[in-house]
């Protein structure tokens, strides 16, 4: 080996080493943290203990925040498949008047009606409408702005679904119900399923909307409790906050490792799946 | 091909109306909490609307009113500035450059080294925001951050003195995923025999990645900075790392649309400020679109 390919080599292995570092410093902390006697702001090496998992799980709101968390994103999640499921299977089989424009009007929507953009009218409507702390109607929210893009996606699986076997069924006599239940849906379920971990994960995730709508804490999903604990009393709850992240995160990591590993990691145009 | 056979047959036997029928219940969601708040937006932007006082009760018309008094508003211009230099720096610059040189980089390493690095660029992607916050705060505080330990030093509030730069590293971390992936999947098309000729005739990385690589991944290139930048410019991030601040040094449009509309309880004036990003998100998506028909 060359002087130079000997420096190239080196300098290759510092570089990713390096690109290494970056990325995972930050996620340290939630390894240690949770565990440590005296959790500090910063990464240590922790002096283990489980104390701060008891006193978690005797905060006054932390369990009940998972809980609503739940309700919500399972709100959210089912109104966003059984809805985006119906809508796609139409578009893909029947050629609706206007259905190509109509296409391209949800693509669009998807991207430029955001959270951000769209959270004064929205509070604003959820305001006068005395739904302020409603968690169905806040799952509702969600779900309309999560429809857009999983109709697009669930499209497109289904669009690879063959019309045959739907031919075969129709031919046997199945009425249109029976052939979307037992020939189409079974055939589109890897489909359905990104499209339902996908929906838990960003209503899991989502921050802005129940943070807004839901303003008393014992209606307040993980996402926003954990927020909370940040002011609570002045200063952040550091006993509590990094148990309370890693109990946060844990879902969303598994149902991607679930996903990633049943059906290959994929992205679909741009939409975090 | 389909389209044709659509036009003829119908083959799942549904019909135009079960078809309506199935796709109305998503389309009065989308319409209910997407379009109609959109629309909305307009209305309540030519108002004087206010959280609490008279105007929560009796708003009154006021025209053009909460656009001109954007242009006069030092505060709306520092978070239009603030917004730019956070797009350009995290996502133009930062999660392209970092997603090109991730997905570059790792073409030629080990399979083992290359996959644990993929998972943790992704983790940083797919963890909650608040999460993310959390583990940033943790790396930029004054007292036990991570950062300073690491440099010895015990005096640098990062997010307090350097707000913005902390947070376009915090969302190029973040981020680069996407256009690792993207830009992963584009190298993938690039012919290896056009890299290989490279090698041979001694050509530098530099040049390799200039001649070669660029001119096939151009059209990605664009695409991607646009998708980016668009996220970028509607994150609500920020304001769990700085809440805007110190002094509004790192109040970026949405965290101002939230301070304006529920902190001042400006609901007119946000709503204003709130069309014109939805302006320019459409303007950037439509863009988008063009493209992305004129590669296929």
């Amino acid at each position: 080996m060359t002087f130079h390919a000997m420096l190239r080599r080196t300098l290759y292995t510092v570089l990713i080493a390096a690109l290494l570092a970056f990325f995972a410093i930050p996620m340290l902390w939630l390894a240690s943290a949770p565990f440590d006697s005296d959790p500090g702001v910063g990464l240590r090496w922790p002096d283990w203990t489980l104390d701060n998992w008891r006193i978690t799980f005797e905060h006054p709101y932390a369990l009940g925040s998972l809980l609503n968390s739940i309700v919500l994103c399972a709100v959210a999640t089912l109104v966003t498949t059984v809805l985006g499921t119906l809508a796609s299977y139409a578009l893909s089989r029947v050629r609706i008047p206007g259905r190509d424009a109509l296409l391209y009007v949800l693509l669009l929507l998807s991207s430029v009606v955001t959270g951000t953009a769209a959270m004064v009218p929205i509070f604003v409507m959820m305001f006068q409408l005395g739904l302020i702390n409603s968690q169905y109607a806040t799952g509702l929210v969600i779900a309309g702005g999560m429809l857009p893009a999983a109709i697009f996606i669930l499209k497109d699986f289904i669009d690879s679904v063959p019309r045959s076997y739907e031919e075969s069924a129709r031919v046997f006599g199945a009425s249109p119900g029976q052939v979307l239940l037992h020939v189409v849906l079974p055939v589109a379920r890897p489909g359905i399923a990104t499209i339902m971990v996908w929906a838990f994960v960003q209503a899991w995730g989502n921050f802005l909307l129940p943070f807004l709508l839901l303003r008393d804490v014992s209606g307040q999903p993980a996402a926003v409790l954990l927020r909370t604990l940040k002011d609570e009393g002045g200063s952040a709850n550091l006993t509590v906050i990094p148990v309370f992240s890693l109990l946060y995160a844990i879902p969303v990591v598994a149902l991607y490792l679930f996903v990633s590993k049943r059906y290959g990691f994929r992205f679909h145009g741009g939409i975090k799946a | 091909m389909s389209a044709a056979t659509n036009r003829t047959r119908d083959t799942s036997g549904l019909g135009v109306a079960r078809a309506v029928a199935f796709v109305s219940p998503a389309l009065l969601l989308i319409g209910l909490f997407l379009v109609f708040p959109a629309l909305w937006t307009i209305y309540i932007g030519l108002t004087n609307y206010t959280l609490t006082g008279p105007a929560s009760v009796a708003p009154a018309f006021v025209g053009l009113e909460n656009f001109l008094g954007a242009l006069d508003d030092a505060l709306f211009g520092n978070a239009l500035w603030l917004t730019l230099v956070f797009v350009l720096g995290s996502a133009v610059l930062g999660q392209n450059l970092l997603g090109f040189g991730l997905a570059w980089v790792l073409r030629s390493a080990k399979p083992v080294v290359r996959r644990v690095v993929e998972a943790l660029v992704l983790l940083a992607w797919i963890l909650p925001s608040v999460v993310v916050a959390y583990l940033w705060t943790a790396v930029l505080d004054r007292d036990g951050g991570t950062l300073n330990a690491l440099l010895g030093n015990e005096s640098t509030a990062w997010l307090v003195e350097y707000p913005m730069a902390s947070l376009i590293v915090f969302n190029t971390w973040r981020g680069t995923a996407f256009s690792m992936m993207l830009y992963s999947s584009a190298l993938a098309a690039v012919p290896p025999s056009q890299l290989e000729t490279a090698r041979t005739v001694g050509a530098s990385g530099w040049q390799t990645v200039r001649d070669i690589v660029f001119p096939h991944i151009r059209g990605h290139v664009l695409t991607n900075t646009l998708l980016i930048s668009l996220w970028t410019a509607n994150d609500f991030t920020p304001f769990l790392l700085t809440a805007g601040g110190p002094n509004h040094e790192s109040e970026t449009l949405p965290v101002f649309i939230y301070q304006q509309a529920i902190t001042n309880g400006e609901l007119g004036y946000s709503a204003a400020i709130s069309f014109l990003l939805l302006i320019v998100n459409l303007v950037v998506a439509l863009l988008y679109l063009l493209l992305l028909r004129r590669r296929s």
